[in-house]
């Protein structure tokens, strides 16, 4: 599906995602919370991944640093065998261009822009050249079902079809992969229904998917369940699967 | 580019009478600075044409007595030039490109008709007219060397002495009496604001050849003398040089500044340069300070707009945006803000300077001293730099905010 299928090229024997002993500790002056305590996690190529865990289980930390919107306190993180940890801001923020592709629970679209502009977005800031942004713009808008609503604005979209646009717009760079954070958590039943099959459909076609979510029904569709809580990893099993 | 210019117009038509203000207020600024610079250099023009209108690169050179002992004389004898010393001192003063002899009757009879004042006249050379700017009335002329050399009895006239003696009627071609003599009038000063006198404004004395002068009130000496060089640089060497060659003449110490005390005119006109750039310095720092007012302005709104779109900048880093992405629209917008206010406020300015010249500035003595204001590139290319610095340090302060914000805490809730 790739037109550049040997962007970010792996090298051998790595994972995408390769935590080691990974801490996170917020010093908010008074007290220092631990959020993570030292988390191994390895994600292959290929993988679509659920983490779960109650609030304040340090899910949402884990989400910040495997999408390298923060660093970790300690610990080694690689992801597609890039080392993370004392990168730059700008080196980060391109990290998170080429190699990370975001979906949020809030959608987190710019509303002044039109669908098909939020898609070009990530384009825009990789220096991808115009023509060849609007034709991937259009493709991927096309690919999630939304080809005839490119036009619109947010605001004039219904919620499952803002987030087919994030979708469209976390896959714009062709990441390594796909960071989702409770995808589903403000749809409908039917919507979410309809966004897990969105994310099915891309696993099947080759792409690295983590979903964090505590709606076990939406993580029994993945390939693989990674339970945590109190800041560290507590069960990590394959998940049966239904489709 | 095209989609993060759309998205920073969208963005920046939200606060619309908020920017409106800030950008009067910058308007203002500008207008405040553009006028106080150009008053400042109205006041320099007029008060430099105004201390020229004495002369240009001369200096006075007053009859006074020694105050130091020279060969067996003692100090407090009084020196007078004599008028017929006059052509020989000027041969042995190359580095002069005049020696003007000035004498001066205080007050003599002037008869017109049936009309008498009490007036001033000088005898003088020819040179005078146009060292001391004696410039004729369209009809008339100042002396000739002929009036001198046949000791003709004419005379030139201040224009308000004119006015006294012969009201609306044009003097020239008239006979008058110069204490009981007749004269015949060759010319009348035009109109000029003099800064700066000896013996009286030029505007209300009366001038007759020197030679006819010492016929007509019978003293043989000089009241002052007038220098004139070609280049200013050289006045202070002239007037040492003109003492030497007068002290070598009449014996006196040549050391002796105070028996000839001397006004040099291209020093005071340099003191009030720097009097007047100093008082536009002033100015313009007052005018740049109302400007930084409307700079915090600008500073203030772009702190607001980081503010209202936190989760729109979070989101942009999210997606890879680097450092520059995120500043670049706020330094912009910052600077645009400040710019399109300064434009129209240099609109306002020159409109209001360009209606400010219509004034008459004749016959209004306030006006006629402070002159109008005026604009020069100087002035219009300080004011850019100021509010080009100004924009820009209101769209960098906000912008290096934005950059700093943490897009982790941004993007979760709603």
């Amino acid at each position: 599906m790739s037109s550049r299928p040997e962007k970010n090229p792996l090298p051998t024997g790595r994972a995408i995602i390769e935590m080691d002993g990974i801490r996170k500790v917020y010093d908010t002056g008074k007290v220092k919370v631990e959020a993570l305590k030292g988390v191994d996690l390895r994600i292959e190529k290929g993988e679509f991944v659920a983490i779960v865990g109650p609030s304040g289980s340090g899910k949402s930390t884990l989400m910040n640093l495997l999408g390298c919107l923060d660093t970790p306190s300690g610990g080694d993180y690689f992801i597609g065998g890039e080392k993370v940890a004392g990168l730059t801001r700008d080196a980060l923020a391109e990290v998170r261009n080429r190699r990370v592709g975001f979906v949020f629970q809030a959608f987190n679209l710019l509303p002044q822009i039109s669908a098909f502009e939020n898609v070009e977005m990530p384009l825009v800031f990789g220096g991808v050249p115009p023509k060849v942004r609007r034709a991937k713009a259009a493709e991927l808008l096309g690919k999630v079902g939304l080809g005839d609503r490119m036009d619109h604005k947010p605001t004039e979209l219904s919620g499952g079809q803002m987030q087919r646009v994030a979708i469209a717009r976390a896959l714009a760079m062709d990441p390594d992969i796909v960071l989702a954070d409770e995808p589903t958590g403000n749809l409908d039943t039917t919507s979410g229904t309809d966004i897990m099959g969105v994310f099915l459909d891309l696993w099947k076609q080759g792409s690295t998917l983590v979903v964090i979510t505590h709606d076990m029904v939406l993580a029994r569709r993945a390939s693989r369940i990674v339970e945590i809580r109190d800041g560290r990893i507590v069960s990590d099993r394959a998940a049966e699967q239904a489709a | 580019m095209k989609v993060i210019f759309h998205l920073f117009l969208q963005s920046a038509t939200l606060g619309r009478k908020r920017a409106f203000l800030t950008i009067a207020a910058i308007a203002w600024g500008t207008v405040a600075i553009l006028l106080l610079l150009a008053f400042g250099e109205g006041l320099k023009r007029q008060l430099g044409s105004n201390a020229r209108a004495m002369g240009e690169n001369i200096g006075v050179m007053w009859m006074s007595e020694t105050t130091k002992a020279w060969k067996g004389m003692n100090p407090g004898r009084p020196i007078r030039v004599r008028i017929d010393d006059l052509p020989v001192l000027k041969s042995r003063l190359p580095e002069l490109e005049d020696l003007i002899g000035e004498a001066i009757f205080w007050r003599t009879n002037l008869t017109s008709g049936r009309k008498t004042v009490a007036g001033r006249v000088k005898g003088v050379s020819v040179a005078y007219g146009e060292a001391r700017k004696q410039y004729p009335v369209e009809g008339g002329r100042f002396l000739s060397p002929l009036d001198e050399a046949e000791r003709r009895r004419v005379i030139f006239l201040g224009n308000e002495l004119a006015e006294d003696l012969f009201g609306k009627e044009d003097p020239v071609g008239k006979t008058m009496l110069v204490a009981g003599a007749p004269f015949t009038v060759v010319g009348v000063m035009q109109k000029k604001t003099q800064m700066g006198a000896y013996a009286g404004m030029d505007k209300d004395h009366s001038i007759i050849p020197i030679s006819t002068w010492k016929a007509l009130f019978g003293r043989p000496t000089v009241n002052n003398l007038v220098l004139r060089v070609s280049d200013p640089a050289k006045m202070k060497d002239a007037i040492a040089r003109t003492r030497e060659v007068i002290a070598a003449k009449y014996g006196f110490d040549p050391a002796d500044e105070r028996a000839l005390p001397t006004w040099d005119t291209v020093e005071s006109q340099k003191t009030t340069r720097n009097m007047t750039v100093g008082i536009q310095i002033f100015l313009g720092i007052i005018g740049a300070l109302t400007l930084l007012i409307g700079g915090v302005g600008v500073a203030n709104i772009m702190y607001a707009v980081v503010k209202e779109r936190t989760r729109e900048i979070g989101v942009k880093m999210a997606l890879g945006a680097k450092a520059g992405w995120i500043t670049g629209p706020f330094v912009l917008e910052g600077l645009s803000y400040t710019l399109v206010g300064g434009a129209a406020g240099m609109l306002i300015a020159t409109l209001m300077i360009l209606g400010m010249s219509f004034i008459p500035t004749e016959g209004n003595q306030v006006m006629e001293f402070l002159g109008t204001p005026k604009l020069s590139p100087a002035i219009g290319a300080a004011t850019a730099s100021i509010l080009g610095v100004i924009g820009l340090l209101a769209g960098y302060f906000p912008a290096r905010r934005a950059a700093a914000i943490d897009p982790a805490s941004t993007l979760r809730y709603e």
